[in-house]
């Protein structure tokens, strides 16, 4: 066969895995978006839910999701940060090093139920949280902890130490050159590791089901150690284990919706910081 | 003529690589002296070992003396903020922060805890004057500084430099990444500033060195092959290893 026949259907091959992954995208999100949309008003996103989960609105659940992103974040953003200028700035290269990327890398990629179990026994049973925000969000903070430190670390890594040699060069110290030279250059990028992961714990399931999410709970939390509903283990509820959950499918749809637009809004979020850098 | 640096018996380790081999000589204020020769033969050690910038390397290792005004800069009780004061450093690829033109300027002043507004003003002014940047970016202070062409960041962080008024100036191929209309220009400037400064320039080009330096050095793999005024070097060698690099028969 001629081998420029060949090459066509290569190519051809390729673009129909390529056309396969797009459509099942866009399968996914139009299924949701379709089924969601039915529900989707501003009585579903401000209202308790009400009659056993089938009716009413999911706003304790957005509430909850929001208080756990944002208390994730307070743990997790200024360690991660902080650990990173350290592994960057301060610590050379070696065997110390290797160790603590290995580690990090590691820590990454255990799954995320056993964050929850380690959640549960550090958190609400030895120090005494409950079932609660702080629990959960020092849980899912653990779990975002290696995305902060490595978006932070390559932010750091990816400015040319010219910079750093021209402020010493005129007599700054290591730390007044990090302050007034690095973290401004690098902080787009590590604003957009702030948000990657603010998205990523608003989906997180497992690391909440036994430290902070209510099955249910028509109110909204008074202090931090107070249990909360959260979207992706509202949806989990709705799905499994409702009083009704045949009636309740499209309360999942539009929670489900609800979820996707948040971790949607953070990515484009971070996008746009990216893009006004550049 | 007085002598701003004292080389003496100058021996530089990079663990095991020696990179300086016994170098000794004397650099004179107020002029400009270039440092020339093929990549690696550690003219460009040299100049950083003079703001110690190789502190920064793990492993490395000095004997011998490195005199500044009399004082040797790599004795105990050396101040490296004051010395790297004194010193002003002009980087191969222009790399002004990404701050507004004033704040790059300003940037060293507000280092060393200048904080009277009305003197950084001043003294923002005084450096892009003699940087011959002033009138080009006197309505766009607060722009960034990466809006500038390449030749003008340069002269910028000449004016970075000359704002905390250093009493030297290193320049390591300052012109390399720039266009030849840019070049001239860098180089006028380094013409204008030598009746203030004391100014070494490691460079590549061969013409460059000729056209705006009154002394230069000659190095080849470590050692200091031959060291006079520019004029003598470039016409009339006394080494033939000069000789065969100045007309580009090796390098």
């Amino acid at each position: 066969m001629n081998k420029y026949i060949i090459e066509k259907i290569v190519f051809w091959v390729f673009r129909l895995m390529t056309l396969l992954v797009v459509g099942i995208l866009v399968w996914i999100l139009g299924f949701i978006a379709y089924h969601g949309i039915q529900v989707l008003s501003w009585d579903f996103l401000t209202k308790m839910p009400e009659e056993g989960m089938t009716k009413g609105g999911i706003f304790p659940a957005i509430v909850g999701t929001v208080c756990l992103m944002v208390g994730s974040m307070i743990f997790a953003f200024p360690t991660g940060v902080m650990s990173a200028i350290y592994l960057n700035e301060f610590l050379g290269e070696g065997k110390i090093k290797s160790l603590i990327n290995l580690m990090t890398d590691n820590l990454a990629g255990i799954p995320s139920i056993v964050f929850g179990l380690f959640g549960m026994a550090l958190f609400v049973n030895k120090l005494h949280f409950g079932d609660s925000i702080i629990a959960g969000s020092l849980t899912l903070g653990l779990l975002v902890l290696p995305i902060i430190i490595r978006t932070t670390e390559t932010a750091l890594k990816s400015i040319d130490d010219t910079y750093r040699h021209a402020s010493y060069a005129l007599g700054a110290s290591k730390l007044y050159t990090i302050k007034n030279v690095v973290l401004p250059m690098a902080m787009p990028n590590v604003i957009t590791g702030l948000i990657l992961g603010m998205g990523r714990v608003s989906g997180e399931t497992a690391p909440i089901l036994f430290t902070a999410a209510a099955y249910f709970l028509p109110q909204l939390p008074d202090s931090i150690y107070d249990q909360v509903m959260a979207l992706p283990y509202h949806l989990y509820v709705l799905a499994t284990s409702g009083t009704d959950i045949e009636t309740a499918r499209p309360m999942a749809y539009g929670t489900a919706l609800v979820l996707i637009l948040f971790v949607l809004f953070c990515n484009l979020a971070a996008n746009f910081i990216r893009s006004i850098k550049n | 003529m007085s002598s701003k640096i004292e080389i003496t018996n100058l021996n530089f380790y990079y663990g095991n690589f020696h990179a300086l081999k016994n170098i000794s000589f004397t650099i004179p204020e107020n002029q400009v002296t270039a440092f020339i020769g093929p990549s690696g033969c550690g003219k460009s050690t040299l100049l950083r070992l003079f703001n110690r910038m190789n502190d920064l390397i793990e492993d490395i290792h000095l004997d011998g003396e490195i005199k500044i005004d009399g004082k040797n800069i790599y004795s105990r009780n050396t101040d490296l903020i004051q010395l790297r004061k004194n010193i002003g450093m002009v980087f191969q690829k222009p790399n002004p922060f990404s701050k507004t033109i004033f704040e790059n300027v300003a940037y060293g002043l507000k280092v060393n805890g200048v904080k009277d507004t009305n003197e950084i003003n001043s003294q923002v002014e005084s450096a892009l004057t003699k940087a011959a940047l002033w009138d080009e970016v006197k309505d766009k202070l607060n722009k960034s500084a990466l809006a500038l062409s390449g030749g003008q960041q340069q002269r910028l962080c000449i004016a970075r430099c000359l704002a905390v008024r250093p009493e030297i100036i290193l320049m390591d191929e300052p012109a390399s990444a720039l266009d030849p209309i840019s070049t001239a220009k860098i180089e006028e400037l380094i013409l204008e500033l030598k009746s203030k400064y004391t100014i070494i320039i490691v460079t590549h080009n061969m013409q460059q060195a000729s056209r705006i330096s009154d002394k230069t050095a000659f190095f080849y793999l470590g050692e200091l092959i031959e060291y006079g005024s520019t004029n003598q070097l470039f016409t009339a060698p006394k080494i033939e290893r000069t000789q065969n690099y100045i007309t580009g028969r090796f390098g």
